[in-house]
Formats: C-alpha cells, sequence, structure tokens
C-alpha cells in the first residue's frame, strides 16, 4: 500500500497540471481533438489511481475540457470522491467540476448528500461556503429535501460569510423544494435586517427574485422594503427593491402613490446613473398603474422625461439605449410627453449604433401625428437608402409600413403619397417584405376608392417594369408585389388609360418565371383587362379590328401558361383560354360580346373582416334554429357575399342602407355579449387570477366595476364614432388649410377623398367593418389579443399588458412551487403503473394561467378546512370519542417517534408566532394604507400544531401561552421532513403574514384525523372546487405508522344519493380506487380524490373503507380500516374576497334570507373570533369597525353567504343572510360548534 | 438572475464558462458560438446590450457584455437584474481578475487572455465569491478580495494544488506567442476603483 502510495507520487510528478494541457492544446492547434482525445485517456489512467492529489489534477483538467465542450459526465464518481476530500485544496477542485458538470438526472447525486451534510457543518468557514456554492449550481428535489434543514440553520451561523451564502441558496432550495418556502421565510425575513449588509443584500436579492415571479403573495411586505428603501445606501439593494416595487405598483397602486414621493428625491439625489434609472423606471410603472385614476402626476412624468432625455442626450452609449428603453415604456400611456422630444428621437435614427436605432424606430411609432407623418416617413425613407444591412433595412421598411397603416390609416392624409411610398419601397432589393408591401397596396386600393385611379396607374407602370423587379435572378420577395399590382390592374381596369398595353405586359413570357401564385393572378387579371379592352372598343365599332387582336394576342400567349407545372395557372389558363376562343369565334361573326365578357367580372369586391361573417345580424324574424325550407331573405345575405350576382349598383345601394342597421345591431349585440362575458369573467376563476385587481371581481354583476377590462371593452366601441369626429374635423381644417396651400389640384383631391373616405366608402366597408373587428376579438373572451389593436392612448390596458407578462412567467416556476408537485416524482417511483389512474382529479394541469392563484386558493381552503378537521377531531375524541380508545396512545407514540428526529432550527416556531399575529390587521385599511392583507391570511405552522393539538386537546381551553410554550418545545424535536405535507399547504399566508401588535392567534390546523389504527394514520381535507360547482375534492395523507410496508392501498366509499366518489370511466360503482402510491415505513404521502356533490345545502357523511396489505419481511397481511367522511356545509365555501360596495349592493338587492345567531361567553378577542370565522368556515372580512364586522362567502354552487357579526361584553351575535336558507342555518350551526369547542 | 457568464476571446474560445442552469455541453458549446457571432460583430463604440440570443433565455433576456483587451465578458441576465449595475459588475470582475494576475506574478500588468486560460479554475474561484447561483452575492470589493485572498492562503497552507502557476508563467514566458498583445495599459479600460462601491 505504502509502495503504491510513493509510486503514485512518483508519476505524479509526469503527470500533465491543468497548465501543461492548455499549453499542449495551444501547441496541437492542427489535431486539437487528437490531441485532447488522449489527454482524456491520460485522465482516465489518473483518475483510477488512489493518490487524490492525482484524481483532484486530473478532474480539474476535465473542467477545463467540459468547457471546451467534452462530455465529461463519466467521471461524475470521480467528481464526488476529490469532493470528499478532506483538504480544501482538493474540495474546492471538487466542487467546481460538480457545479460545473452536474445537473438533476446525474445519478452520482444522490451519492452526495451526505458528504455536502458534512461539509456544510463543517468548522471551517470555506468548506462550508464552497459546498454552498457548489450546491448552487447543482441542487435537486431530493438534495434541496434533504439539507433545506441544514441550509436553514446555516442562515443563523454566526459568519456573515456564510450567513449570505446560505440565504442565496435558499432560493435555490425553494426552487427545487416549494415546501421549505413556508417554514424558511420568517427567518429569511429576518434576514433582511441582518447587521451584515452582504447578508441583507442576499435576503433582498432572494426576495425580489421570489416576489418577481409571485408579486401578490408579498405586497404584505411593502412596509419592510419601504423602510430599507428609505435607508438603505447600498445602491444594489436599493436596486433590487426598487425594482421589486415596479413590479408590486400594478397590483396595489396606493403603494404606487406612497412611492412617487422618495423615489422622486432618489432621483434627485442620486449620482448613480444605474439607481437614477431604475428610479425613472419604477416611476414610469407606478404612473402607468395610476394612469386611470390620477391625471395630476404630470410633474413626475415631466422629471422622468427630463432625466430620460439626459440620459439620451449622453454620450455613452448604454445610457442613451436605455433612456430610448424607458422612454418607450412612457409612450404607451403619455405620448404626449414623449413628443415633444422627436427631435431629439430623430436624431438618434442617425447614430452608429444598430440597437439604438432600433429603439428609436419603436418610439417613432408612437409619436407620428397626421402633421409629421409625412416628414417622419421621408427620413426614414432616407434611411432605408443608406442601411447597409438588410435585417435593418427590413426593420426599417415594416416600421414605416406599420407607422402609416397604423389604427386604420389614421394618421394619412394623403394617399397618393402613400401609395408612392410603397411603390417606392419596390425597390428595396432583397427584402423579405414583399408580402406586406403587396397587402397594403391592395388594402389601401381597395379601401380608398378614391385612390384608386391614381394606384392603377402606379401598378400598371410596375407591371410594365416587372423585370426590374424580378430581374435579379435571385428570388427575392419583392415580386409578391406583382401579385398586387396585377389584381389591381386586373379589378380596377376601368382606370387604367391604357388597358390593352398593361394586358400586354401581363402576358409576356417573361412571366412564366414568376412563382405560381403570381401567376395564377397575372391569368385570371389578363381576362378581366380583355373584357375591359373589350368593352373599350365596342364604343368605336371602327376599332373592331383592335378587339380581335387582343384576343389573338390572348390566344398566342395564354398557351404558355397552360403549360405551367403550377395547377392554379394551369387551370386558370386552360379555362380562359377556352373562352376567349369561344369570343374570337363570336367576334368574328360580329358579335357583340364585350357586354357578355364583362359581366362575367361584374360587381364590386368589398373588403370583409376576417369575422365579419359571424357579425351578420340574424333579420327580424328569421329563427336560425327553424329553417328548414324558409330561405333566409336573399337580400340580407348578398349584402355580406363577396361577389353579389345582381348588377354592382343594386349590390352598391343595398349596402348602403343595410348598414346603419348593421352597426346598430352589432352594437346591442356587443353590448349583450359584453354582458354575458362580464358575468362569465366574473365566475371564472382562471380569469380572475389574471386581473390586476382580482381580488375584487367576484360576484356577478355587482363587483363588476372593479374590472379594469370592462373599461377596454367600453372604449373600444367607442372608438369607432371618436375617430369619425376626428376625421370630419381633420377634413374641415384641411378644406380651410387647403386653398393656402400652392399645390391646389392635389388637395382638392384629397379634400374629396377624405370626404369620400367618410360618407361613401367608409360606411360601406372599413369604417364599420374593421372596429367591429377589432371589437370581436375582445369578445372572444382573449383580451391579450384584444390589447395590440388599441392604440396607445388607451391606458387601462397598460397594467393588464405588464400583468399578462407577469402571469406569463411564474407559471413555469409556481409549478414548481405547488406543494404537491414535488410528491408526485416519489410517487412516480413508487408506482409508475398507478400513477395513471386518475385518482387525483385535482384540475391542476387544466389550465395554464390560471392554475397558480388556484392551487394557492386551493392551499388556502384546505388550510382552512384543515383546521376544521382537527376541531372536529377533537370534538369526537372528547365527546363521542369515536376514534375509539386506541386514539390517545398512537398519537403519543408518533410524538415519541418525533423526539428521534434530529433538531430543526428552533427560531422558526417563534417565528410562525410573531407570523400568525397578521390575521389582527385583517382589515382592508390596516396598516399605512401599503400593505393589502388579504382578510383571510392566517398563517400557521399547520403541521406543527397537530400532534400538539391532539395531545392536548383536553387543555384547549387553558391559556394559549403554556400551549405556545409546549409547542416551541416541540417543534424543536420534532424533524422537518415530517411535515412537508402540511408546511406546504400555504406559502402565501406567510408571506401575508403583518406584523402587529394585537395578541397573537392560537395556532390553528387543516387536516383532521380521518381514521387510524396501529399500521396506517388518514388525515383528510375537504376543499370545494371553485370550477365545478358540483364537485368536492379530498385530500388525503397516509402515514405509515408501522415497520412494514404498506401497499396496493385501495380506498372506497360508499356512495349516497347525493355524493358520489369520482371513480375512473369503467369502474362500477362499487369500485374502490387505488391509492397510487406505496408507502415504505414511516413514509407518508398524499392523495386526492373528486367527490361530485348534487345538493351542498346539508352536510353529510359517508362511510367508507381502505383496504390495503401490510407486507413484512416474510409474510403480508390484508388489512382494513374504515372510516366516516364529514362533508360539513361550510367544506362548500370557498374564501372569496369581496368589495364593501359590491357588498352593498348584494344586501339591498333584497335577494337574501336573514338569519341570526348568538354566542354567550366568548371571551376570544374580536380579531380572534374573527379570524377564526375566516379559518374554519372560509370566509373573508370585507369590513371591519370597531368590534363590528360584515364577512362574506360564496358556495360552489355560487350561494351569497353574508355574515355582520357583532360583539360585546362576551357576547357575540352575529346576523346572516343567503340566498339560500338550508345552507346559511346549517353554516350557523357549525360556525356555532366551531365556537363552543373553543 | 443571471442565467450566464461566459468569457471568450476575439476569435470565440471560450475561456471561462458558467451557467447557472442546466445545458448539456453540445449546446453550451451553441450558445457559446451564438453568442459570439451575435457580440463579435458589434462595433467597441457601440451599446454594450444585446436583445438576447435565441438558444439562451428568450425575450426576457439580455446580453450585457464588455470587450476588453482580447477577452469578452458576456453576461446573459434576465429583466430583474439591472443592466447599469451588471455592466459594472463585469468591471468589477476585471478588476478582480487584475488583481488577481497582480497576486499571482507581478510580471503580468493587464488582464489577458493568457492568465485566464491558464488559470481558468482560480478565475472560478474569484467568480463564485461575486455571483453564486446567479445571483449576485457580494459586491464590496475589500470583501470579496479579503474572502479570495484567506482561500488562496489555506490552500496555501495546505501546500498548495501545485507549483503549477509559477511554472506555467514560466513556461508562458518562454513561448513565443506573436499574437498576444503585449502592452496593454490598464489605462485602457476605465477602471476607477474608488467609484465602483457607489457603482
Amino acid at each position: 500500500m505504502a509502495l503504491k502510495i510513493v509510486k503514485g507520487s512518483i508519476d505524479r510528478m509526469f503527470d500533465k497540471n491543468l497548465q501543461d494541457l492548455v499549453r499542449g492544446i495551444r501547441n496541437h492547434k492542427e489535431d486539437e481533438a487528437k490531441y485532447i482525445s488522449t489527454c482524456i485517456d491520460e485522465i482516465k489512467q489518473e483518475l483510477k489511481q488512489d493518490n487524490i492529489a492525482v484524481k483532484a489534477n486530473a478532474v480539474c483538467k476535465l473542467t477545463y475540457l467540459q468547457m471546451l465542450g467534452y462530455d465529461v459526465s463519466w467521471a461524475a464518481f470521480n467528481i464526488v470522491e476529490v469532493m470528499s476530500s478532506s483538504k480544501f485544496t482538493y474540495k474546492r477542485i471538487g466542487y467546481l467540476a460538480a457545479s460545473q458538470c452536474f445537473h438533476e438526472s446525474t445519478d452520482v447525486i444522490m451519492l452526495t448528500t451526505n458528504q455536502i451534510r458534512k461539509d456544510l457543518s463543517s468548522p471551517n468557514q470555506y468548506d462550508t461556503g464552497v459546498a454552498l456554492t457548489g450546491l448552487s449550481c447543482f441542487v435537486t428535489p431530493d438534495l434541496a429535501r434533504d439539507l433545506a434543514n441544514d441550509i436553514m440553520t446555516l442562515m443563523s451561523h454566526t459568519k456573515p460569510y456564510i450567513r449570505k451564502k446560505a440565504v442565496l441558496i435558499m432560493y435555490k432550495v425553494f426552487l427545487k423544494y416549494p415546501e421549505s418556502l413556508r417554514p424558511a421565510f420568517p427567518r429569511l425575513k429576518e434576514k433582511l435586517e441582518d447587521p451584515d449588509p452582504g447578508v441583507q443584500s442576499a435576503a433582498v436579492n432572494v426576495i425580489c427574485e421570489l416576489a418577481r415571479r409571485n408579486p401578490k403573495n408579498y405586497l404584505s411586505l411593502a412596509p419592510l422594503f419601504f423602510k430599507l428603501m428609505t435607508s438603505s445606501t447600498n445602491n444594489w439593494v436599493l436596486i433590487k427593491i426598487i425594482k421589486l416595487f415596479g413590479a408590486l405598483t400594478p397590483l396595489e397602486p396606493r403603494l404606487g402613490k406612497k412611492l412617487i414621493e422618495p423615489l422622486t428625491n432618489l432621483i434627485h439625489s442620486t449620482s448613480a446613473m444605474s439607481l437614477l434609472y431604475e428610479c425613472v423606471n419604477t416611476v414610469i410603472a407606478v404612473l402607468i398603474s395610476l394612469s386611470s385614476g390620477m391625471p395630476n402626476h404630470s410633474a413626475s412624468i415631466q422629471l422622468c422625461v427630463q432625466k430620460l432625455r439626459i440620459l439620451i442626450e449622453d454620450s455613452d452609449q448604454n445610457l442613451k439605449y436605455l433612456g430610448l428603453l424607458a422612454m418607450s415604456k412612457i409612450l404607451k400611456t403619455h405620448p404626449k410627453s414623449v413628443q415633444s422630444h422627436k427631435d431629439l428621437i430623430l436624431q438618434c435614427l442617425d447614430d452608429k449604433d444598430e440597437s439604438i436605432r432600433l429603439r428609436a424606430l419603436d418610439l417613432l411609432y408612437g409619436m407620428v401625428s397626421k402633421k409629421n407623418l409625412m416628414e417622419i416617413v421621408k427620413k426614414l425613407m432616407l434611411h432605408v437608402d443608406k442601411a447597409e444591412g438588410t435585417t435593418y433595412r427590413d426593420e426599417l421598411l415594416t416600421k414605416i409600413i406599420d407607422i402609416c397603416s397604423q389604427s386604420n390609416y389614421q394618421y394619412i392624409t394623403n394617399f397618393e403619397w402613400y401609395i408612392s411610398i410603397l411603390v417606392e419601397l419596390t425597390r428595396l432589393e432583397g427584402t423579405r417584405h414583399g408580402h406586406l408591401i403587396a397587402s397594403q397596396m391592395l388594402d389601401v386600393a381597395i379601401r380608398v376608392k378614391a385612390i384608386r385611379a391614381f394606384a392603377v396607374a402606379q401598378m400598371a407602370t410596375l407591371l410594365d417594369n416587372a423585370h426590374l423587379l424580378t430581374g435579379n435572378t435571385q428570388r427575392n420577395g419583392i415580386c409578391e408585389v406583382l401579385y398586387a399590382a396585377a389584381w389591381i390592374c386586373g379589378e380596377f381596369s376601368e382606370h387604367l388609360e391604357d388597358p390593352l398595353s398593361t394586358l400586354e405586359a401581363m402576358l409576356r413570357p417573361k412571366v412564366a418565371t414568376l412563382p405560381g401564385h403570381i401567376q395564377a393572378v397575372y391569368v385570371q387579371n389578363a381576362a378581366k383587362l380583355f373584357a375591359t379592352v373589350l368593352r373599350g372598343q365596342e364604343g368605336a365599332p371602327a376599332d373592331r379590328t383592335v378587339a380581335q387582336e387582343t384576343s389573338q394576342l390572348l390566344i398566342d400567349r395564354l398557351p404558355l401558361f397552360v403549360q405551367s407545372a403550377n395547377l392554379e395557372v394551369q387551370e386558370r389558363a386552360s379555362c380562359i383560354l377556352q373562352l376567349v376562343k369561344y369570343i374570337q369565334k363570336l367576334q368574328q361573326k360580329d358579335v357583340e360580346v364585350a357586354e357578355e365578357v364583362t359581366a362575367l367580372f361584374a360587381g364590386e369586391l368589398n373588403p370583409v373582416a376576417p369575422k365579419a361573417q359571424k357579425k351578420v345580424p340574424v333579420p327580424e324574424g328569421l329563427d336560425l334554429d327553424a329553417w328548414i325550407n324558409e330561405p333566409p331573405s336573399e337580400s340580407e345575405s348578398e349584402d355580406e357575399g363577396r361577389k353579389p350576382k345582381g348588377k354592382a349598383v343594386f349590390a352598391k345601394e343595398e349596402s348602403k342602407h343595410t348598414k346603419p342597421r348593421y352597426t346598430e345591431v352589432d352594437e346591442k349585440e356587443l353590448a349583450k355579449r359584453r354582458e354575458v362575458r362580464k358575468a362569465e369573467q366574473a365566475n371564472n376563476p382562471f380569469y380572475i387570477k389574471a386581473s390586476p385587481s382580482s381580488q375584487k371581481v367576484y360576484q356577478d354583476g355587482v363587483g363588476v366595476e372593479h374590472i379594469p377590462v370592462v373599461q377596454i371593452d367600453l372604449s373600444v366601441p367607442l372608438k369607432v364614432p371618436d375617430q369619425y369626429v376626428k376625421l370630419e374635423e381633420e377634413r374641415r381644417q384641411k378644406d380651410k388649410a387647403d386653398k393656402k396651400k400652392k399645390d391646389k389640384k392635389k388637395r382638392r383631391e384629397k379634400g374629396e377623398k377624405g370626404r369620400r373616405r367618410k360618407g361613401d366608402s367608409g360606411p360601406e366597408s372599413e369604417e364599420d367593418i374593421t372596429p367591429a373587428h377589432m371589437v370581436d376579438i375582445t369578445t372572444e373572451e382573449m383580451p391579450e389579443n384584444a390589447l395590440p389593436s388599441d392604440d396607445d392612448e388607451k391606458d387601462p390596458n397598460d397594467p393588464h399588458k405588464a400583468l399578462d407578462i407577469d402571469l406569463d412567467k411564474p407559471l413555469a416556476d409556481s409549478e414548481k412551487k405547488l406543494p404537491v408537485r414535488t410528491h408526485r416524482p416519489d410517487e412516480v417511483l413508487r408506482s409508475p403503473v398507478d400513477d395513471g389512474e386518475g385518482v387525483e382529479v385535482v384540475p391542476e394541469l387544466k389550465k395554464k394561467s390560471g392554475k397558480e392563484k388556484k392551487d394557492k386558493k386551493k392551499d388556502k381552503d384546505r388550510k382552512k378546512s384543515k383546521e376544521e378537521k382537527k376541531k372536529k377531531k377533537h370534538k369526537h375524541e372528547e365527546g363521542e370519542n369515536l376514534m375509539g380508545a386506541g386514539s390517545e396512545v398512537p398519537v403519543q407514540s408518533e410524538d415519541s417517534n418525533e423526539v428521534a428526529a434530529p433538531p430543526p432550527a428552533t427560531t422558526t416556531n417563534e417565528e410562525a408566532a410573531k407570523v400568525s399575529e397578521a390575521p389582527s390587521a385583517s382589515t382592508p385599511e390596516a396598516v399605512s394604507g401599503m400593505a393589502v392583507v388579504p382578510p383571510d391570511s392566517e398563517p400557521e405552522e399547520a403541521k406543527d400544531t397537530e400532534p400538539e393539538d391532539t395531545k392536548s386537546s383536553k387543555h384547549k381551553k387553558k391559556k394559549q401561552k403554556k400551549e405556545k410554550e409546549e409547542k416551541e418545545k416541540k417543534k424543536k424535536k420534532k424533524h422537518h421532513h415530517h411535515h412537508h405535507h402540511s408546511d406546504g399547504a400555504g406559502d402565501e399566508s406567510v408571506q401575508n403574514g403583518n406584523v402587529e401588535e394585537e395578541e397573537p392567534l392560537p395556532p390553528m390546523s387543516n387536516y383532521a384525523l380521518l381514521a387510524e389504527n396501529s399500521y396506517i394514520k388518514m388525515m383528510c381535507d375537504i376543499q370545494g372546487n371553485l370550477q365545478d360547482g358540483s364537485q368536492v375534492v379530498v385530500s388525503v395523507i397516509f402515514e405509515n405508522k408501522c415497520d412494514s410496508f404498506i401497499k396496493a392501498m385501495e380506498f372506497n366509499v360508499l356512495d349516497s344519493l347525493n355524493s358520489k366518489l369520482q371513480r375512473p370511466e369503467g369502474a362500477g360503482p362499487h369500485d374502490g380506487l387505488t391509492v397510487p402510491f406505496q408507502l415504505p415505513p414511516g413514509i407518508s404521502n398524499e392523495a386526492r380524490f373528486v367527490f361530485s356533490v348534487q345538493s351542498i345545502v346539508m352536510p353529510q357523511k359517508l362511510k367508507g373503507t381502505l383496504t390495503f396489505i401490510v407486507k413484512t419481511d416474510d409474510s403480508s397481511t390484508h388489512e382494513k380500516l374504515d372510516f366516516k367522511l364529514h362533508f360539513t356545509c361550510t367544506s362548500y365555501l370557498i374564501t372569496t374576497p369581496c368589495y364593501s360596495d359590491a357588498y352593498a349592493k348584494l344586501l339591498e338587492s333584497g335577494d337574501l334570507k336573514g338569519s341570526s345567531l348568538k354566542l354567550e361567553g366568548v371571551s376570544q378577542p374580536f380579531h380572534h373570533l374573527l379570524a377564526r370565522i375566516c379559518f374554519h368556515h372560509h370566509f373573508s372580512v370585507v369590513e371591519r369597525i370597531g368590534s363590528c364586522a360584515s364577512m362574506y362567502s360564496r358556495s360552489i354552487q355560487g350561494h351569497h353567504v353574508c355574515l355582520l357579526v357583532k360583539t360585546a361584553d362576551q357576547t357575540v351575535s352575529i346576523d346572516a343572510k343567503c340566498d339560500e336558507p338550508g345552507l346559511l342555518g346549517n353554516v350557523l350551526d357549525e360556525i356555532k360548534l366551531t365556537f363552543s369547542q373553543c | 438572475m443571471i442565467k450566464a457568464i461566459l468569457i471568450f476571446n476575439n476569435h470565440g474560445k471560450p475561456r471561462l464558462i458558467r451557467f447557472y442552469e442546466y445545458f448539456a455541453e453540445d449546446l453550451q458549446q451553441q450558445i457559446i458560438r451564438e453568442t459570439f457571432h451575435l457580440v463579435s460583430k458589434r462595433d467597441d463604440n457601440v451599446c454594450n446590450f444585446l436583445e438576447g440570443g435565441s438558444l439562451i433565455g428568450g425575450s426576457d433576456y439580455k446580453l450585457i457584455y464588455r470587450h476588453y483587451a482580447t477577452l469578452y465578458f458576456v453576461f446573459c441576465v434576465d429583466s430583474s437584474e439591472s443592466e447599469l449595475g451588471i455592466l459594472d459588475l463585469i468591471q468589477v470582475i476585471i478588476f478582480f481578475i487584475l488583481v488577481f494576475v497582480e497576486t499571482l506574478d507581478k510580471c503580468f500588468e493587464n488582464v489577458c487572455e493568457l492568465d485566464l486560460i491558464f488559470h481558468m479554475d482560480k478565475v472560478h474561484y474569484i467568480l463564485q465569491e461575486v455571483v453564486m447561483g446567479g445571483m449576485v452575492l457580494e459586491t464590496n470589493m475589500n470583501e470579496i478580495v479579503g474572502q479570495v485572498e484567506l482561500q488562496n492562503r489555506m490552500e496555501k497552507s495546505e501546500g498548495g494544488f501545485s507549483a503549477a502557476p509559477a511554472r506555467a508563467v514560466s513556461a508562458v514566458k518562454n513561448m513565443n506567442l506573436p499574437e498576444m498583445p503585449r502592452n496593454i495599459n490598464i489605462g485602457d479600460i476605465n477602471i476607477k476603483v474608488p467609484s465602483l462601491s457607489p457603482f
């Protein structure tokens, strides 16, 4: 052995170290790969040595090779070996390598748990530090779960160096093991005020990162952050906090108001550009969130714009870029303030830096007006000419078109100008946006009738010069323009001066090289032109030869297209060819054919919005459901049809008089839809979630004023008339101005155009259809989509925009955060077969956007009913003694089990107790107006209290203090790991916790004992399903209490008429459900079962059985456990916040029936009382004034339940109203029961 | 959050990579290539922000970089980081590498690629004191210097990993590497140490 070591160290002298390796690679530039492969072989040899120094050296080299892209995962085990070296030098190398190449699927990670734990508790702070740093890069859910406690302990380490790393890594732990968030949060919060700035900064960092994904949960920390913001001098911390506020303000405008002043001060005082910039950004965010209600912040806006101007004018390109970036945010809400800096922004267009030019372009979009459009576009056109790279040029091109076409060409006063710009743009070589130009040409030519003559002339020129566009052999997108040109010339050929030559141009052999779809249009429109030529010639019979020559031309040229490889071209060409041949025959017989030929293409094509068809009003007296043999009235359908068969004259008239009716009805219909949608939104939990003021929106109709979306909806229809007015004004002004201008002729044309647009083409097509189209999008339940179609002036949109983004992001994150989620992998491991069973029908995966909030709700609810169950359990134990004599014993044994577990952090519990004061702040107006405290926030360490409660239940009436002490003791003994089910139950409550000075609440917990025997214990929690009024979800925790493996668990319930267990399809009504996991000794896991319930008015009990197999080493036995599921009426209630005005309306409506309840001898403080009602019975406080509070809740089937709770001299009177008296009675009974127990 | 820190040279050769999110090796190389492609075609006098590459991040991510001597220092960050703050952080890191180089061997006066090439591990250790798991750990220069120093001292007290640095340096001195810039003044980069702490 000794010899071996000596040999190893001698070998080592010849080993390459990292530097040698690098040098070698540099010296083998020619055959690098080969050299490296020999090096890898050497490394493999080195790794086989017993000498740790050799191994470390090899691992170090591998780290370098990993950087070069070599997969070194094969050496993972060796890396672990090096990590576990006792020498810091090697350990550090090992951890570095691990952090570079370990990831979740690296299987040796499992082996590292103990090593890391050892390092974490090492007396050497750098061992700990290195372990923390490494862990931060490769932490897996398993590692997070196993080490969460150790890291939490380190958060209170004496060395700040360790503390800050421990705090920071908690974020990663939360991500991987969401259940840890709740228990760790109090300590994390505490670290915000750590004496060490580094630790403080780390805590801010973590909380900001958490809050960014889920801002709502952190609103309650606002006062604390506010304090930090005004006291901290660390710019990093300040920036983080200010950024966080930027995310919070959209949720809480009152916060914004408070922020403006300190932020303004900072803006004035700071010399750090980064801080200044973030302040400006957050002020902008605040102003955006306030903009609807508070117009008098122009000073702040001015300040921001002014500061941004300074940034933009700075010679530092970075500041310039950021200035423009922030400016574009202001632009959305306060375009006017930005417009005054047009000069500066135009200047930025000349910047040499492309990023800056692109930013400036973005800004231009919002800055155009009728007055400056031409000027701006002219400038852009100059840039197009100068632009070197095609990407930037394409960007310019799309921007020009965007700018011009925005809101229905709102800013274009002269369409001739626009057409010529478009034609100009076709000169661009190699652009990808030919189709964009083409569609603009078509759009303008179709919608703006007055422009057609001009457009046709221009298009004819284009067609004539088609070779210029296609001359370049490289297929560029610009030839798409010819598609538009050909169609316009054909369709509006009556405006052509010389149709014959255009026809000739369209039939040139060169055309055959164009893409098929363009050729097809050429052929079709050649036929249209042919018709025009014929008609033109027939007026003058002398020129009959011309007509015949034209036919001959077609007959000569068309065969080329008949041979086309493109089917469409072929078909059209051969069709038309035959037609022309026939016409030629007729011509030879001197028959007048022009009229017939023209009739082929008679009628006008009008633009139709993509969804216009849906908007067609149902004529009076027409029942669409009874359509048999009753043809709908012709005229209606023809309006809308693209090609009316009647004569063009008629079609026009018809559309004129049908039109007003069309919009009118439409408007009504819209209103109706809007109502329906409002109702739907109000009821739709997913929707609510997406709204910034989500909490406010719950009752149908009543709380609707709170929905910002409504404002959008209203404003959209309004926009149309508004536009009209503007147009009219514009036109008048222009007419006046026109006289003064030089180019009278042109102007007159334009004036006429405007008039016609408004009076004629407008009503007929574009003006009504386009807005209808926009409205349509909004009515599609897709408010996000509606946004782009709205203009920048619409302030209410912007909080939404910001919020939409906000919501999308947290999803990925919150998926990880679901408390149940992390169990899943375990379950899958344990019984992959059963997993697909669909027992857990909880609608977790239903809707992405909805998920996060819903889950939180669920958590909350579950927590509450958990607590409620707890109470019930006590009752059972004390009164009926339902659980039998055994119940006391197992609890004890459980306790003793836990004593054995390693000690967790001690302070947590105090922390929790502190947090549990939160409910005292339940009234919305509490705490400096900054913190929004959901009234139902009942933070507690649910699991903690469980055994405690059970044990001490008989002494419940004793002082809470004693209980708390006891609990603390217990907590010390308890292993964290055991708790994760209930710990994860609600992050929210902890974070919502708002420390107030009122007396602390006794802990309340959620899961109630369902049944237990010596093998297994079942805890359950019942909660209503918000989406489905007939569903109740029962979450059951199964805990294996024996030393044997429990498997093949089957959960079965005897259905009643009213309540049924939902079984997978194909299962019989009496079949049990397989629990989708097995339980090793001491392990607990949770399964969910869905019940369908018909009536929720009465409480119910269901009998059920759990059967399972206990497997020991040598035998296995079948066991069963009976239980009784108790569905109380409160488990059908769902905590639903309600606003006081909505609440008042609800009470006024008179639909509710009253009832009341008196409780005598209630000694607890009023806020405890409210908290209990909130927690146990799923109510939320609407308003609290002194010793009187109004509360609200809603059942899963939408019954409103309102309570007025008053207290005086130990007497509590509750007046209640509900639209379902039966339900109310039962709920009141249950409330009474709750209080009789405590 | 910082998603990745990439340091590569003017030719796109990686000198130090640190991903705070898992990417397979080939994807990492692809990201480096893409980033290099994006960054290298930009002039030195344009702004230091780039809206993200397609491989790493997405719309919420930005590339913030500095070009120093022959090296590009690129940070890929999301919107929770302050752009200017990160720029300063890069400055700080460059400064540390300078400090490190100085302590390593007096004969190098500037960050040049060689130091990074031969001491990638050391640079990693410095970086670890500044950024951890994608989050900025420490911005106080003295604190960082102190911790790095202490750890290096610890390593020395254990006998050192090897006599490598000295050997490497001497080897480099003996090598003829014409493409290496000989004289890069520290003055080229405007590191004003006192101005770093308030940014």
